[in-house]
């Protein structure tokens, strides 16, 4: 989140400015108590994680599940499991970097590599196999 | 971080004295711009004139939708409500022993908190320039007690400074004042400020400096019986033999600098976050329980709305039962006051204009994490002196925020032991089930307070991108977003107008959703008698 312009006379105001953020601090893991379990969670304002499984198991599954199947209460997280919008990769590649109504923007919390990777994590899994990988020149070319 | 200079040089303090002028400018031009007053709200609203019975249909019955409820059937509409949930008040909501909740995805946790100990995972505090807000609930019987912001002897703490020991934040917030004041102070008396500050101001600013920052008769901010008047003392006056003060050795300013606690400080100088802050007694429920009372039998529970068309002569509402999930029933009516939060409505069809379509779809929801932990003892104020305010950190947690009532009661009690907001970390949290972000808000603080290692009894977590009736905290609005979509989304839509937090330029806060269901009901009670 570059927290580009984004009111902050909102609720919950953290009240830090980004560049504030922006310390150089390694992954949360360390710890004086009992061992603090994975995944290690991120420091600042942009994701850790590198591989699609770990970007899909931190982010992803938030909304669309462990499974990729979604859920529904009073909306909808739809189900990425089997699902044929992901057959052209700039789809999918274009909703992470820049969201699609619900779902929020993450290509300012995303390299083009973190991006890519977690695109191809989803197209091959959850009964998805899409074996054309996007790249991260396919994610810079999305991002406005 | 490492990489930084020991010393504070003249340009870090130029930069600071630039911050400190900068954001004095900036209250100024907030304040004559109207933001930095109240919120605008003019009293009970007064809808003038006879809406021959028209009928209004209202989606949601949180405080917006509840509002307009109020309002309009006093001013003589026949006002139904339609509401996912089998409770009113939406967001403002509170979890008590005993209280189940299922998260999307299926996770349910059920509250062990004590009797009478309580959580509120959504709305926790009240501005006293919410007037909207404070007016209803004077109206509606809700008692207040004051919400804690500051609380000087809570920690600021960092992983990274002061070797991971947390900070009180009176040390941290008068040695920062003292030390700044100290330079500013050298830098008048070596004539560095002379073009900036005329000769007589300078007199009366080495005063003020000196009265504000603590400072001796040298100017000087040190360890003494001044600087421990504010700071308070390594052996604090007491009574009889040996009880002569010690003061303390103040924090040094290149480290309060590059600890960055001092970016805790705007939490107790922002003006949505100034004294006094209020709370309801007893949890922030407390007002949709009292919304509903007046309004409840107007509420139909468990009725998820499905789609939502209009025509010249009305509005159609399909919505679905919990228990006949697949047989769709409709309501009608002649107008339609929709609450829904735009996470869901921008999944629903709905008929209304292009414009207000793809005002419906252009806001993301913010992501936010809150974690209530129930201990053995109020070991914050036996061991800490904590009584009541928040704790603010780096750790993913965030904060820690001390209950603001039952002080100094034996027994357990039940703090706010993380509050996530937007960011990596709130999403990782998501993420997690519950059982696993409670234990890992407990390993977290437990390296702020290490007596939760001991006294931690149990926990519940509400991330809020999983509660099935928000999908998500707030509207995440951009300036972008508003200059484009902003009035779009406000203005109604032949029979539908649209209320709610989202609605508002005070985005998740209660206020914004009262304050933007009364502009739209005066708006449609308008368009109504003018018909
Ligand atoms: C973590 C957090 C912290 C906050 N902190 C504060 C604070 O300290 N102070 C403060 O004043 N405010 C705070 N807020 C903001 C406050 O909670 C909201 O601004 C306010 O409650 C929103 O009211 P609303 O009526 O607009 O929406 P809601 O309360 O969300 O009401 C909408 C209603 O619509 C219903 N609904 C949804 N979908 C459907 C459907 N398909 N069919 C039928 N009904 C449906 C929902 O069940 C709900 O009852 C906070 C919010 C969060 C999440
Ligand atoms: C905050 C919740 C949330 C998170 C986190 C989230 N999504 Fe989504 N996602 C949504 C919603 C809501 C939609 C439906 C958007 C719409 O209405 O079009 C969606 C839609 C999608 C779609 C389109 C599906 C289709 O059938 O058209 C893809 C692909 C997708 N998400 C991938 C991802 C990936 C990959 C991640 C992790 C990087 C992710 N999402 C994280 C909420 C989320």
């Amino acid at each position: 989140m570059t927290r580009e312009n984004t009111s902050f006379r909102a609720g919950f105001a953290v009240a830090m400015s980004a560049a504030s953020l922006l310390l150089s601090f390694p992954a949360y893991a360390q710890g004086s108590g009992p061992s603090v379990p994975e995944p290690a969670l991120s420091a600042g304002f942009r994701f850790a994680e590198n591989s699609g499984e770990e970007l899909f198991a931190n982010i992803c599954q938030g909304c669309h599940m462990s499974d990729g199947k979604g859920a529904t209460g009073a909306g909808t997280y739809p189900s990425l499991a089997g699902n044929s919008n992901l057959e052209a990769g700039g789809y999918p590649v274009s909703i992470v970097v820049n969201g699609q109504r619900g779902m929020p923007p993450f290509g300012a919390m995303m390299s083009d590599d973190q991006v890519a990777a977690v695109v191809n994590y989803v197209r091959t899994h959850f009964g998805n196999r899409y074996l054309d990988a996007v790249t991260s020149e396919d994610v810079r070319a999305v991002r406005r | 971080m490492q990489t930084e200079r020991a010393m504070v040089t003249r340009r870090d303090l130029l930069a600071l004295i630039g911050a400190v002028s900068g954001s004095a400018a900036m209250y100024h031009a907030m304040t004559s711009l109207g933001f930095a007053s109240d919120s605008g709200y003019k009293g009970p609203i007064r809808l003038e004139g006879d809406p021959r019975g028209a009928s209004v249909l209202i989606l949601g019955a949180g405080l917006a939708g509840m509002t307009a409820a109020l309002e309009l059937r006093k001013a003589g509409y026949d006002v139904r409500v339609l509401e996912f949930n089998s409770r009113a008040g939406g967001r403002n909501w509170t979890l008590r022993g005993g209280d189940s909740f299922t998260e999307l995805g299926g996770f349910r946790q059920t509250c062990e908190f004590e009797q009478g100990l309580y959580i509120n995972p959504g709305p926790w505090r009240i501005p006293y320039h919410h007037r909207a807000l404070l007016d209803y609930c004077k109206r509606l019987g809700v008692t207040l007690e004051p919400f804690i912001q500051l609380n000087h002897n809570a920690y600021l703490h960092a992983a990274g400074a002061f070797a991971g020991v947390p900070q009180r934040i009176r040390d941290i917030k008068t040695d920062f004042q003292g030390q700044v004041s100290e330079l500013l102070a050298k830098a008048t008396q070596q004539g560095r400020l002379d073009e900036a500050v005329s000769k007589e101001d300078r007199e009366i600013l080495m005063q003020a400096l000196r009265s504000w920052g603590a400072l001796d008769g040298d100017y000087a901010y040190k360890a003494n019986l001044i600087s421990g008047d504010f700071r308070g003392y390594a052996r604090a006056p007491g009574g009889g033999l040996g009880a002569e003060p010690v003061p303390g050795e103040p924090v040094d300013l290149s480290e309060i600098l590059k600890s960055r606690l001092w970016r805790y400080l705007q939490n107790f100088a922002l003006h949505t976050f100034q004294a006094t802050m209020f709370q309801p007694v007893g949890g922030m429920d407390m007002i949709g329980k009292a919304f509903a009372r007046e309004v409840g039998d107007l509420i139909r529970y468990g009725a998820k709305v499905t789609r939502i068309q209009q025509d010249d002569r009305g509005v159609t509402v399909t919505y679905t039962d919990p228990d006949a999930p697949a047989t769709p029933r409709q309501a009608k009516a002649d107008w339609c006051v929709c609450t829904i939060p735009l996470s869901i409505l921008s999944q629903l069809p709905i008929d209304v204009g292009r414009r207000m379509k793809a005002a419906i779809d252009a806001v993301p929801y913010s992501a936010s994490v809150k974690i209530g932990l129930q201990f053995k003892r109020r070991f914050w104020e036996e061991d800490e002196a904590i009584y009541g305010g928040i704790s603010y950190t780096d750790l993913p947690v965030r904060q820690i925020a001390y209950p603001n009532t039952g002080f100094n009661g034996a027994g357990k009690g039940v703090l706010l032991g993380a509050y996530l907001f937007d960011g990596p970390n709130a999403y990782e949290f998501t993420s997690m089930s519950p059982v696993e972000r409670v234990a890992r808000a407990v390993e977290f603080g437990a390296r702020i307070h290490p007596q939760y290692r001991t006294e931690y009894d149990n926990g519940i977590a509400v991330a809020w991108h999983r509660v099935p009736f928000a999908l998500g905290c707030a509207g995440r609005w951009t300036d972008e977003a508003r200059a484009q979509h902003y009035d779009n989304l406000c203005q109604i839509d032949g029979r539908i107008v649209l209320a709610g937090e989202h609605a508002s330029y005070i985005p998740a806060w209660q206020e914004g959703a009262i304050l933007s269901s009364l502009d739209a009901i005066t708006r449609l009670h308008d368009r109504v008698v003018k018909q």
